[in-house]
């Protein structure tokens, strides 16, 4: 299978078997190994990506099905130097210990954050039809994919506050 | 994962005319062919069709097939019309997941009993004839109502609860045309076929879910599940009541996690009509939810589970607050 892929703002040719996940692409045949596998069953949240602006389990999407697509990696979300504000803040307030999730939840909330400021609502909002308030609660509810196994998770939420304000 | 073919569908008539397996969201399909419980020589892959919009028609709603429930759930229409609808997608899965979720993906979704899971374990549903290893087996996560001696399998699906409650009706192009299956219509019980889940036939490609004008009253779903978030449902309870005065004008119930399909009682609806409500009556209505009930060991806490969940959820609806 032939497939192009529009990798952090590069244009990437892949040539793969169709059974090719997203995730496999990325880490095994593109070299971008920040994205991380956990479970590779969509129930972790490790391999969290933007594709065309969306979060989304890369173990659960083939390569050739984002055939066009522009896909944000950590990578691309930002790097030693330029970190984006997100990063910063997973930093400063200790939102990791071993670090395997992070790429994931910084990925998952970047898109997230966007979610919020198109008015989506989420299973802890009270009232579906009025504007979308950030809480501690809606946070955590939102993030619930990312799963953190050396549970940093109230810092999660704090270092995710403090840039969603 | 085993070898497949795949290509991309032009147009709805190209899905259908191909009879292979159609891939949407993938969230399922991938997942089960990763474990090599659905092995697709073809995979014709639907999600760039153009069935992705959700339009007024008629008095209700035409919800395109490849919808993601993300957009479903954040639709203005369906949070201010269908709000039982919205809450049901929000309780289901992760974001990530619901950004991929299609609306005809999440109706297809095949069960989550372990040992349909378990390539090693015997199971109708996966390998027909082997046995069930659920019945007398570790059946948390299976259904108490609508199972046979073949399968007690429970449907997965929030979404498809809402659905349910709401009367939708599915849209299916074939190899013989359009035709459109209420939601009530469209699964079929185990019986000796557990395998046969939908009245889907080789090629049917669902096209959108159509749902009627809205329902009057409260809207409510509640998820009972072993975590807070992102974990399916032991027990699921969608409702919409209509108060008229202080009697129950009208009430439409449909209940997650029991059954192989969404479970609709009309007689426990019928019950709840011109009645005050109060305990008693919320207890009367869940003994005719759970009639024919056939427990296992491991799952017979979900009828008492489904009695509380029913009696909150309609004290809620029915603006009982004392009862809560
Ligand atoms: C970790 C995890 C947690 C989850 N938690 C929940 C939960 O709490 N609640 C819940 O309800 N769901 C949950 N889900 C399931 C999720 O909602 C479904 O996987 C999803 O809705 C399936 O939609 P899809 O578009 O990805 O389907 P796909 O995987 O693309 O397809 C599923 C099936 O439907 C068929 N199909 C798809 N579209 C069509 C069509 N238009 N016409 C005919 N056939 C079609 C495919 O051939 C396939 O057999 C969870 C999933 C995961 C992985
Ligand atoms: S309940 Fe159904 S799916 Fe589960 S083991 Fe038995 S036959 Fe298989
Ligand atoms: S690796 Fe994709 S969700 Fe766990
Ligand atoms: S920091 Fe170790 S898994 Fe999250």
């Amino acid at each position: 299978m032939q497939t192009e892929l529009f990798i952090n703002g590069r244009v990437h040719r892949l040539e793969a078997d169709a059974r090719t996940t997203l995730l496999d692409a990325l880490r095994h045949h593109l070299g971008l190994t920040g994205t991380k596998k956990g479970c590779d069953h969509g129930q972790c949240g490790a391999c969290t990506v933007l594709v065309d602006g969306r979060r989304v389990n890369a173990c659960l999407t083939l390569a050739c099905m984002c055939d066009g697509s522009e896909i944000t990696t950590i990578e691309g979300i930002g790097e030693p130097g330029a970190l984006s504000p997100l990063q910063s803040a997973f930093i400063a307030h200790d939102g990791f210990q071993c670090g395997y999730c992070t790429p994931g939840q910084i990925c998952s909330a970047t898109a997230m954050m966007d979610e919020i400021a198109a008015g989506w609502p989420s299973h802890a909002t009270g009232d579906l039809n009025a504007p979308v308030t950030t809480s501690a609660e809606e946070i955590r509810e939102r993030m619930s994919g990312n799963l953190c196994r050396c549970a940093c998770y109230p810092n999660i939420v704090d270092a995710i506050l403090e840039v969603q304000g | 994962m085993r070898e497949f073919q795949y290509s991309r569908a032009s147009s709805v008539s190209d899905a259908v005319a191909s009879g292979a397996t159609f891939i949407a969201g993938g969230t399922n399909l991938l997942d089960l062919m990763k474990h090599e419980i659905m092995s697709p020589g073809r995979v014709v892959d639907i999600s760039r069709l153009d069935l992705d919009r959700i339009e007024a028609e008629g008095e209700g709603l035409r919800i395109g097939a490849l919808v993601r429930n993300s957009d479903l759930a954040a639709d203005l229409r369906v949070r201010r019309d269908y709000p039982v609808l919205s809450r049901a997608l929000l309780a289901g899965a992760s974001g990530q997941l619901r950004n991929m979720a299609t609306t005809g993906g999440n109706l297809l979704q095949r069960t989550r009993c372990p040992y349909f899971y378990d390539t090693a374990t015997p199971c109708n549903k996966r390998d027909p004839g082997t046995g069930c290893s659920a019945i007398g087996g570790v059946s948390r996560m299976n259904a108490v109502l609508g199972v046979s001696d073949a399968c007690i399998a429970a449907h997965p699906s929030d979404m498809a609860v809402a659905m349910m409650v709401l009367d939708a009706v599915v849209e299916v192009e074939g190899p013989a045309g359009t035709r459109r299956i209420p939601i009530g219509a469209f699964y079929r019980l185990p019986g000796d076929t557990p395998h046969i889940e939908t009245v889907l036939e080789p090629g049917d490609l669902i096209t959108a879910v159509l749902l009627p004008a809205p329902k009057p009253g409260e809207h409510r779903y509640r998820k009972v599940r072993d975590r807070a978030s992102y974990a399916f449902a032991l027990v699921s309870v969608a409702a919409v009541v209509r108060m008229d005065g202080d009697v129950i004008g009208d009430a439409a119930l449909a209940f997650g996690g029991l059954a192989p399909m969404p479970w609709r009682v009309p007689a426990a609806e019928a019950a709840l009509r011109g009645q005050q409500p109060s305990a008693a009556l919320f207890d009367r209505a869940a003994d005719l939810a759970l009639e024919g009930a056939k427990p296992q060991e491991g799952n017979a806490f979900k009828l008492p589970l489904t009695r509380r969940t029913l009696a909150v959820t309609l004290a809620e609806a029915c603006g009982l607050e004392d009862m809560q």
